[in-house]
């Protein structure tokens, strides 16, 4: 059987074909996608909000070409919402519908001990494949070329979810008492989020792979910035990264991530900004920092800030062109 | 090439990096698919595997450096040592007299044999059983095992004999093997030295968490404190975990009709699914009431700190102090970083002289509101109460309407009831009386208390 994982053939590869797709990966999270697939184990991915973690699985589905089935957690999540459920609304449609069919045939049996048997057998009939509605978890394992299987924010989830996934994740597999064993076909890549609202238990941890992925340093930034916002000039982009990673190392209560990076640098390519100053940094800044604290601890650092971030660079255009005037 | 992920996976675990059978059988089949060639790829991929939260994969980085360094050259030097052995094969007659070993030996410390010396280092490490190393203090041990391994005695002997000749000849022969000796002892001891890094710094560290666990907490000394913080972080982590999982229990028996009405509406309201009434546990709600005078004092700090660490447990917690007034200390604890807020409570509340009676008098007036039946009451104190009336009468009040009363008491059992100490008239009062000395008393103190919700 073929499955939709053969580009994932090394380390190499899937930056590059990361990359085709403008999600901007390091050593480290191919790493963990090449492990993935070749020890067949879930990816947990654990990191502050908006680093690219759910990105991630939605940027392997598009350059793979594989569906990508999403499970968001919550509190209370249960079986029956992540796994399957039966169609109770189909099956009394068609036992009513069948009603007649079913006197019929019932009808036909001499005594109750006979009409029971034929009865038993309708029932495999009204749970079968047919009947079963699937949820994402099944889905999952029903793809015919295997699935990116994103279970995000799994920290919302209740402990007995936590336990529950750990038998569907270790076998891919999944039992449905009526039926029987339902196997994947090809295991999906289950790609597990955690914005560590709550500690994970252990067991779930130890059966996955561990990725960090923290806040990316100035060139990464700045590729991944270039990948997502079309049009923006140079001195812009590396003036408004250097802004964001000095805000970054602020003490402030949610430091911006690269989502609002993103949006920031959308922002002020609308208002046409040039180059960055401190008027515009001001207007725009809510973009950036979504505390009403957060802001008035960085506004009266801003001058510094933006004189900081534009000197370097203005400064080494400086230097080159210092001999001239001397 | 397996021995070496094991004995890796060995020294992860003893510096306290969790790592199980399951994940160091995928550990191996990490290597096998992608070899030992790049090292950065195996650092990331060994860290994916292994160490499954942030704190572990900065231990973990820091052992992969310090391990695949010393293992980097043991690999090299292997190889290199099978490729001689296999051209030496039959030319060695297995016999070797004293005087070969030396020169061997002297032959491995001259320049340029930099990587014959790291194999005899590596091999005698193996002899030497060197990956035991647990203590700092075993280093100079097993570096001299491992000269020994590598032949040490001979040259010895021959140092002796040519001590015992006469002429600058045997002077300089004798300086030279001394040299070796000493340059062979310099390699042996860092390599024990790095060993130790690897292999016994966790244990060493665990050790000392041990001995500051166990240890009066008026003996600590200030440089404890920044472990003591530490320890009671992890303390307060591990009762975090154990007492936040499971607040529901199903109790069969008692059927939860309106939920199992509801849930087999789609059965016609045939009941399908039964759903059981669950009974709910309660939040633990904790007021504290800590004496802060001086001879109490050291214990407050560690009661406090602990409870205040597991407010993700303990949501509802309500700290009071005295000495001679009672006050809500609460909010200072809240609004300040906690060294400055213990100093400002003892500043506040920890002058005059102690009155157990006084304190229950203004905890009557200002704040008896706060116990209600899912309260417990901790009592950190000496209960010596300076002669004055110990009010019973208040204290069995508030008992009363609280959960349970437990007493903390840093006096051991033997002083109870001497002097002014009024502890055996409190005592019928409580659920439990124990005597808290150490960190590991406390720990199990709140342990058994936090037990009683689930």
């Amino acid at each position: 059987m073929t499955s939709g994982y053969e580009p994932l053939t090394s380390i190499e590869a899937i930056t590059a074909g990361l990359g085709e797709v403008g999600y901007i990966s390091t050593a480290q999270i191919s790493t963990a996608v090449f492990l993935a697939h070749g020890l067949r184990k879930p990816i947990l991915i654990e990191g502050p909000a908006g680093v690219g973690k759910t990105d991630l699985a939605a940027s392997l589905g598009r350059w793979l070409d594989l569906p990508i089935i999403r499970l968001q957690c919550y509190e209370g999540l249960d079986e029956g919402k992540a796994l399957y459920e039966w169609k109770y609304g189909k099956q009394l449609l068609y036992t009513q519908i069948l009603k007649e069919k079913l006197n019929e045939l019932i009808g036909e049996g001499d005594n109750l001990s006979k009409s029971l048997g034929k009865l038993a057998d309708f029932e495999d009939l009204f749970f079968s494949p047919q009947f079963l509605e699937a949820r994402p978890l099944l889905n999952a394992m029903q793809q015919d070329k295997g699935s990116i299987l994103l279970i995000d924010e799994i920290d919302k989830s209740d402990e007995a979810f936590e336990a529950f996934l750990l038998e569907v994740l270790s076998d891919y597999q999944v039992s449905v008492p009526e039926i029987g064993t339902i196997r994947a076909k090809v295991p999906p890549i289950v790609i597990l989020t955690s914005n560590n609202v709550r500690e994970l238990g252990d067991a779930l941890k130890r059966r996955c792979l561990h990725l960090h992925i923290g806040f990316p340093d100035h060139v990464r930034e700045q590729r991944i910035v270039r990948a997502r916002v079309d049009g923006i000039s140079d001195a812009l982009l590396s003036q408004l990264v250097r802004f964001v990673q000095s805000v970054r190392e602020a003490d402030i209560k949610k430091r911006p991530s690269i989502a609002e990076t993103v949006d920031w640098a959308r922002t002020l390519l609308l208002l046409h900004a040039g180059s960055l100053d401190e008027q515009f940094v001001r207007d725009t800044l809510n973009v950036l920092l979504k505390h009403e604290s957060d802001i008035a601890a960085i506004s009266p650092q801003i001058p510094k800030m933006v004189r900081e971030a534009v000197g370097t660079d203005s400064g080494g255009r400086t230097a080159s062109g210092y001999p001239d005037l001397g | 090439m397996e021995r070496q992920i094991s004995n890796f996976i060995r020294a992860l675990r003893s510096s306290d990096v969790k790592v199980s059978t399951g994940e160091a059988l995928d550990a191996a089949r990490t290597v096998a698919m992608i070899g030992y060639g790049d090292r950065g790829l195996l650092k990331d991929s060994l860290a994916c595997v292994l160490a499954k939260s942030e704190a572990e994969k900065d231990v973990h980085d820091k052992l992969f450096d310090l391990y695949f360094a010393a293992s980097n050259k043991r690999s090299s030097a292997q190889n290199e040592a099978e490729d001689r052995e296999d051209g030496e094969g039959d030319g060695e007659s297995g016999e070797q007299d004293a005087g070969d070993t030396a020169e061997q030996m002297i032959a491995l410390t001259q320049p340029g044999n930099e990587q014959a010396l790291a194999t005899a280092v590596e091999r005698a490490a193996e002899a030497a059983g060197l990956n035991d190393i647990r203590f700092s203090t075993q280093t100079a041990y097993y570096a001299q095992q491992m000269v020994k391994a590598m032949g040490g005695e001979a040259l010895q002997a021959r140092l002796l004999e040519a001590l015992q000749r006469s002429g600058a000849e045997a002077d300089a022969d004798a300086q030279r093997m001394i040299d070796a000796r000493r340059a062979l002892t310099m390699a042996a001891r860092e390599r024990a030295e790095r060993a130790f890094e690897v292999f016994g710094a966790g244990e060493t560290e665990k050790f000392r968490d041990d001995v500051a666990a166990t240890k009066r907490l008026t003996a600590l000394e200030a440089h404890d404190m920044a472990r003591m913080k530490l320890l009671i972080a992890k303390i307060a982590k591990r009762l975090a975990v154990k007492h936040s999982r499971r607040r529901k229990k199903t109790s069969r028996g008692i059927l939860d009709v309106r939920r199992t009405m509801r849930a087999n509406a789609g059965y016609d309201g045939v009941p399908f699914n039964v759903i059981w009434r669950q009974k709910k546990r309660d939040r633990p709600k904790i007021v504290a009431i800590c004496d802060v005078s001086g001879s109490v004092a050291a214990y407050v700090r560690f009661l406090l700190l602990l409870l205040y660490s597991l407010k993700e447990v303990i949501p509802d917690l309500h700290a009071y102090a005295f000495s001679y007034r009672l006050g809500d200390v609460s909010d200072i604890l809240e609004e300040n970083e906690f060294d400055g807020a213990i100093k400002k409570i003892l500043r506040e509340f920890g002058l005059g002289s102690t009155s157990y009676g006084q304190a229950w008098s203004d905890f009557k007036t200002d704040h008896e509101t706060v116990i209600d039946r899912r309260t417990t009451i901790i009592v950190l104190g000496d209960g010596r109460s300076n002669y004055g009336d110990p009010r019973l009468d208040l204290f069995s009040g508030f008992a009363g309407r609280a959960k349970q009363t437990i007493w903390l008491n840093p006096e051991g059992p033997a002083l109870w009831g001497t002097g002014d100490s009024v502890i055996p008239r409190y005592a019928p009062y409580c659920n439990q009386m124990s005597h808290v000395a150490t960190l590991k008393d406390l720990e199990r103190a709140i342990d058994e208390i936090l037990t009683t919700y689930s």
